[in-house]
């Protein structure tokens, strides 16, 4: 797996006097579901914010499908997909016009993006509700409808921000199911989660504290590395160490 | 790059549409605005009551009483005492105006030398007062000009005064308020619509879910303001068709200057409202800021009072104002019938401001930061 999709190094970002984001480096492999993970507070968004070209780092360099992530933000907008901690689509639209909104401002063709909407609608099972406005959705639904939004260009690395935040066990397994599906299409997967039995299902993952990489492996590698028996383990030696409070 | 902006305003409009109360709020601003507000806002006074203090009881004197009586302006009071005690009742609030003739005021005035008439107002109120005194001038100036056609002579009252209200030849307030009206509801469409609409995809988080796409700045602010020029055109045409509806007001111009004065003013302004959006962080601060805003441009642009009367600072403040040339070019198309090419500074500087304000909302909207 030596083909580099995220390369960052000395990646920082300083809000005044307090650095979010701590010269971090790492690199990720195309077609990996990469596990970002770290307490709350350890600067996973800020970090996250500026793969996605939404922030100016203030240090450190980095592209994101071969793309800079200072100069060329837009270019990487293109090949990248964004669901954030917060649900952020369009209450007063349905199913439906949110995905072919998003379809269209990634300009795919009209034929492409009904057929991909189609597609999307009938894996996640939601062709009955497509005509549903979005405020009508349970939690889990919307969550999996942003997961929708975010891959509808097919795009080469799907960024994902506390995705399952908030909710229940089963719709979490399926959503686990879609994030693997798409990864085995060949999408990178960046993915930040709380849930320690999610970060099993991680290829390899790294574990912020206050600001700083502190492990980077997979799962078994880091479970031998910290003499534990299971991921949950690993992420409490970690957070103990962390002095930032929210 | 073309195909975006249709699927854009497609967006907006949609949202718009199902939006329990804003479409229903704006047929009701220019219904409101057009058939309510003239109303209230009349400013000519009625009912002004007087103390008529008649020292010379001339056939003159007796004269100017019945025309100020028989005016629609004036109640006279019953009163029977001295100038203090009409004094008394101007302090006491009873009455509005104290009218005192001098003895031999008519004989006097034959002569060629009268003592002037007494007028003495109540100007707490400064508009009754003025208009109070502005009629009675005017009111007795008339009876001494009968009086003297009459018999024949020569008075220099006769050319004393001469009243005559060019382009408004009624004197009519509506005339004058209407054409501000419709300033005023472009001015909150364009305002606060876009305003609104920002700061709730800001507040929303939605915006950021945009930022993280390819879309081209300009793009998604054209696909924010378009729908809103639209949308205050039409309601412009709305209330002129009003206006022509109920007060048979119609443009003595043409009706094409209007909506190209609006339109370029539609753009300022909602290129205003979006660079507010831009640096504001939340709904509060936004809309408390525009209120601000929008205050100082009703007050200071000539909408309710003539800018010439301001002190000279605040005159050059008002250069930088967009409703200061709208409501010059809407007023004069309205009542004058002035042609295109005589506003063509207002259109210039209503051009110029269009691009600046517009350019700053693109520049302060920041996809990345």
């Amino acid at each position: 797996m030596a083909d580099t999709i995220i390369s960052v190094s000395g990646l920082t970002k300083q809000f005044g006097a307090f650095v979010a984001v701590d010269h971090i480096s790492f690199d990720v492999y195309r077609g990996e579901i990469f596990g970002f993970l770290g307490a709350n507070g350890a600067g996973k968004t800020t970090a996250m914010r500026m793969l996605c070209g939404l922030s100016y780092p203030t240090a450190g360099t980095g592209t994101v499908a071969g793309f800079d992530i200072r100069s060329q933000g837009e270019l990487i907008k293109r090949n990248i997909g964004y669901m954030s901690q917060r649900f952020s689509l369009y209450d007063d639209l349905t199913v439906k016009e949110n995905i072919e909104l998003y379809g269209g401002i990634y300009g795919m063709a009209h034929k492409e993006l009904s057929e991909r909407v189609d597609e999307l609608l009938q894996r996640l099972q939601f062709i009955e509700h497509k005509d549903d406005l979005v405020s009508s959705l349970p939690l889990g639904w919307k969550q999996k409808l942003a997961f929708m939004v975010a891959t509808v260009h097919s795009p080469e690395i799907v960024f994902l921000d506390e995705p399952t935040g908030g909710v229940d066990p089963i719709t979490r397994r399926q959503f686990w199911d879609l994030i693997k599906a798409t990864a085995a299409e060949g999408t990178t997967i960046f993915v930040t989660t709380h849930y320690m039995d999610e970060a099993e299902f991680c290829d390899r993952i790294s574990m912020m504290v206050d600001g700083k990489i502190r492990a980077l492996d997979s799962p078994s590698n880091l479970r031998q590395q910290f003499n534990a028996q299971n991921m949950e383990q690993v992420f409490y030696r970690l957070a103990r160490e962390a002095q930032r409070t929210e | 790059m073309s195909t975006v902006l249709p699927i854009l305003i497609k967006k907006e409009l949609t949202q718009f549409r199902r939006n329990k109360a804003l479409p229903r709020l704006l047929v009701m601003l220019p219904i409101m605005l057009v058939l309510i507000m003239p109303l209230v806002t009349q400013m000519d006074v009625k009912n002004i009551s007087v103390v008529w203090l008649d020292q010379d009881r001339s056939s003159l004197s007796m004269r100017m009483k019945s025309h100020l009586a028989n005016s629609d302006y004036f109640m006279m009071q019953p009163f029977a005492g001295d100038y203090e005690m009409a004094l008394h009742q101007l302090d006491m609030g009873n009455t509005d105006l104290i009218v005192s003739v001098p003895p031999h005021f008519e004989r006097d005035l034959q002569g060629g030398h009268a003592n002037s008439i007494l007028l003495v107002a109540n100007a707490v109120n400064a508009t009754k007062g003025a208009q109070g005194l502005q009629y009675a001038t005017q009111t007795i100036a008339s009876a001494i000009i009968e009086l003297a056609q009459e018999r024949g002579l020569e008075t220099d009252t006769v050319s004393l005064i001469t009243i005559e209200n060019r382009y408004n030849p009624t004197g009519n307030y509506r005339y004058y308020m209407l054409p501000a009206l419709m300033i005023i509801l472009l001015l909150l469409t364009c305002c606060f619509l876009p305003l609104l609409n920002i700061m709730t995809e800001k507040e929303h988080g939605t915006i950021e879910q945009i930022n993280v796409t390819p879309v081209g700045r300009l793009e998604f602010m054209l696909a924010k303001l378009i729908p809103y020029w639209i949308i205050a055109l039409v309601l412009l045409g709305f209330a002129m068709l009003l206006a022509w509806a109920v007060y048979g007001l119609v443009p003595d111009g043409r009706a094409g200057v209007i909506f190209l004065a609006a339109f370029l003013f539609s753009l300022c302004m909602s290129g205003f409202a979006v660079t507010l959006a831009n640096i504001s962080d939340t709904m509060q601060q936004a809309i408390f800021v525009m209120f601000f805003f929008v205050m100082m441009f009703m007050l200071m642009s000539g909408l309710l009072t003539p800018i010439d009367s301001m002190p000279r600072w605040a005159q050059t403040v008002t250069y930088v104002f967009p409703p200061r040339y709208v409501i010059n070019v809407l007023r004069s198309v309205y009542l004058k019938g002035t042609l295109l090419r005589e506003l063509w500074f207002d259109i210039t500087m209503l051009a110029i401001l269009a691009v600046a304000f517009n350019t700053l909302a693109t520049i302060t909207y920041k996809k990345q930061n």
